[in-house]
């Protein structure tokens, strides 16, 4: 897998979004339960708006001086033993872990959620280099056992319900239980501790690698990643280049930030950090450990005007209050980035050719911009993306290229408007009954579908306007 | 104090009245209200649909067309966000930056005029029904009008008001949304019908004309017994005699 997930085209993938009634009965109480818990904690806190302003300016200030901080991690990594690349594509980062693995003649791989991890498609390259892979995270390992893709970024098998995840194990692990969620999770995690056990490596992805000290750090509610990291002697973390804070203060303000963003948590349960290989004078930590620092299209997004893009912690708070995303779920999106993050990222990382139409699929109403913990303007930037659609790439259909430059004529010209505000009515006449429109031509019809459209009014406002003047002036 | 009205291209085409309660509801308040003739549309379904070029044409002709106003008032959260957008998108153009920064500084939705600018928040308007509104996304959110519909609102007398569950969910109107992703929309559209169904109200009140034509519509397919109107029909209703005007295109219901 990579970022896309599959070739269905996007209308076919919209209707089975819509036809999925289990899907979407499971993605609006998510949605739900996660706005609310959102909302409560924000007025815990208070405040809200400054820290979202704090945020947002540490993002800015940390992308702004990329270089400076990624240089000064891998200083700080490296002096603690780590072994630090720099894979400029999703090819060279898996074949530096490939080549990690093969070498530690590694037969089994323990991993915690990570999406860059999915974002390259590292689990089939190792895959294909013969190790086995096991995702610990429960919702990961779900869809591994699935072979299903996320369809969210936080909650990645939030498009299944408890009587799908209890059918998936009966199947793939002979589980005779009920579909009660704590007799899942006993299940889950007793045949993924034998995992762990037997693990030769560990991977992770990172949610903050902190420059000044270098820390990776990683924000779980599961526990795995304690488990992955302290197995295993092997360790090796694969991190998108801009997942970087400066100071541990920083982190701090983000990580605040994202858990009551992501899930209404004041703090998750668990926050691990790295800090290199074991020490003479320590008692854990792993013997070796590579940090893998994928850039995969991120610094060509860096200086222009998506750059606060990168800003993005993946809290997924944009993602859970988008009514798109509601009724199409994530798989619509075929990205494994889904929601307004997703339709502003994926075209920037993996091209328009397979994903021009996500920056439509948004009706503007910019409820992510407002919840985005970090102030990234999404809804602008899907604007942007629009733009480049048909003034760059010239990509736009041919009909709605005439269409805009008919509406540019009309609306520059205040006579051939106010003729057609005073014919509107005619025109729409054969399709008229009882003042609206049931059934309507062309690019109506859309419209027309599902609702009425009203046919414009007998007197015009511009007939009545001059009339009150007269009156008033009598 | 002098006002130009923008009645915006949807009410001057299809609900005359928005304009017509607007013009009467700004006179009662003691405003001179004049409608200059030049104007047309603010430019939004190009400019959203990424047609920037095309969309500038039609702001061009919006700040010819208002440059001697004092004030600018919309019947319309979008359009007027979308007059407050104009200085960033001109922005380092010398020909323009300047007039299109003047505009947005004049420009205000009518509702946020009333209370921000007019200092009202009673307009002594007389409702009888059962009410509830619907907050647009571009009002609350792009150009940041939260309070003040509601505010007058709640001032008139003999409202009864139920308030919209999930009310800042979007109606799915979006514009050419509507008509690019249309099933999406649809759907969009049929849950907040639904929302406005659990309040029992009888009106449906909002700011913008283009999701109340598009909830209207939806609820009039549904034969759904609610009728649809702008904010400035329910301000414009008082004991003066005033009713506001009756919708021709009336009564979304059947
Ligand atoms: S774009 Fe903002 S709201 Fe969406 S996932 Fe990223 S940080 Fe969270």
């Amino acid at each position: 897998m990579s970022i896309k997930i599959g070739d269905i085209p996007y209308n076919d993938r919209i209707d089975q979004g819509i036809d999925n009634e289990f899907m979407r009965q499971a993605v609006s109480s998510a949605q739900g339960r996660f706005r609310t818990g959102r909302l409560t904690q924000a007025e815990v806190l208070g405040d809200w708006e400054d820290w979202r302003q704090i945020g947002e300016e540490i993002r800015t200030h940390t992308l702004e001086n990329i270089d400076y901080y990624l240089y000064q991690l891998s200083e700080q990594v490296e002096k603690r033993g780590v072994h630090v690349f720099f894979a400029e594509t999703a090819e060279e980062a898996n074949e530096y872990v490939e080549n990690v693995i093969k070498k530690k003649k590694a037969k089994k791989v323990v991993k915690t959620k990570s999406m860059v991890t999915e974002e390259i498609g590292l689990n089939h390259a190792l895959e294909n280099a013969g190790a086995t892979v096991v995702e610990s995270d429960l919702g990961e390992w779900i869809l591994q056992l699935d072979e299903d893709p996320p369809s969210h970024i936080v909650t990645p098998a939030l498009h299944k319900n408890r009587q799908q995840i209890r059918d998936t194990f009966t199947e793939k692990r002979g589980y005779d239980q009920t579909d009660s969620p704590e007799e899942l999770a006993a299940f889950a995690r007793q045949q993924l501790r034998e995992e762990f056990l037997s693990a030769d490596v560990g991977i992770t992805g990172c949610n903050f690698a902190i420059a000044d000290s270098g820390a990776v750090t990683l924000v779980t509610n599961e526990g795995n990643a304690e488990m992955v990291t302290a197995l295993p002697d092997t360790q090796i973390t694969v991190m998108g280049m801009e997942r970087i804070v400066p100071t541990w203060e920083d982190m701090e303000v983000l990580v605040s930030l994202l858990t009551r963003a992501a899930v209404g948590q004041k703090l998750t349960s668990y926050i691990t950090a790295i800090t290199g290989t074991r020490l003479d004078e320590e008692v854990d930590g792993p013997e070796e450990y590579h940090l893998v620092i994928v850039d995969n299209g991120r610094s060509k997004i860096l200086g222009t005007e998506f750059q606060s893009a990168l800003h993005c912690i993946r809290c997924a708070a944009c993602i859970n209050v988008c009514p798109v995303y509601r009724h199409v779920g994530g798989h619509a999106y075929n990205s494994i980035y889904p929601g307004p993050i997703g339709a502003v990222l994926t075209p920037l990382l993996d091209g328009y050719d397979d994903h021009k139409e996500l920056p439509y699929a948004s009706s503007l109403c910019a409820a992510c911009t407002e919840a985005c913990p970090v102030k990234i303007p999404l809804h602008e930037l899907l604007i942007r993306h629009r733009e480049i659609i048909v003034e760059e790439e010239k990509r736009s259909p041919a009909m709605e290229r005439i269409a805009m430059k008919g509406f540019a004529q009309w609306a520059s010209h205040p006579a051939a408007y106010k003729l057609s505000a005073k014919m509107a009515r005619t025109a729409l006449k054969p399709w008229t009954d009882e003042e609206f429109v049931e059934n309507g031509p062309g690019p109506l019809k859309g419209w027309t579908d599902v609702r009425d459209f009203p046919a414009p009014g007998k007197q015009t406002f511009r007939t009545w306007w001059h009339n009150h003047q007269k009156g008033a002036k009598k | 104090m002098k006002v130009s009205l923008f009645i915006t291209c949807i009410s001057d085409i299809v609900f005359s009245e928005v304009g017509k309660d607007s013009v009467e509801l700004l006179e009662r308040l003691g405003c001179e209200v004049d409608f200059p003739e030049g104007q047309t549309c603010c430019g939004q379904p190009a400019y959203n649909s990424g047609y920037v070029q095309e969309a500038k044409k039609a702001m061009k002709q919006m700040i010819r067309a208002f440059k001697d106003s004092e004030y600018v008032v919309g019947p319309s959260g979008s359009c007027v966000g979308m007059l407050r957008e104009y200085p960033h998108i001109f922005k380092g153009d010398p020909e323009w930056e300047k007039e299109a920064i003047a505009l947005a500084e004049k420009s205000y939705e009518i509702t946020q005029f009333i209370v921000d600018v007019l200092g009202v928040t009673d307009v002594g308007s007389t409702f009888k029904g059962k009410v509830t509104y619907h907050p647009s996304c571009h009002m609350t959110r792009v150009l940041g009008v939260k309070e003040a519909p509601q505010t007058l609102l709640e001032h008139v007398e003999g409202i009864e008001y139920v308030e919209l569950p999930v009310k800042e969910d979007c109606c799915g109107f979006g514009g050419t949304f509507a008509i690019k992703n249309a099933v999406i929309s649809q759907e969009m559209v049929k849950e907040k019908s639904q929302h406005v169904s659990e309040t029992g109200a009888e009106y449906l009140v909002g700011g913008d004309m283009g999701c109340l034509m598009n909830i209207g519509g939806r609820m009039r397919r549904e034969g759904k017994d609610v009728e649809v109107v702008h904010i400035t029909k329910i301000l414009n209703t008082h004991e003066q005699g005033g009713e506001g005007h009756e919708y021709q295109n009336r009564r979304y219901s059947l």
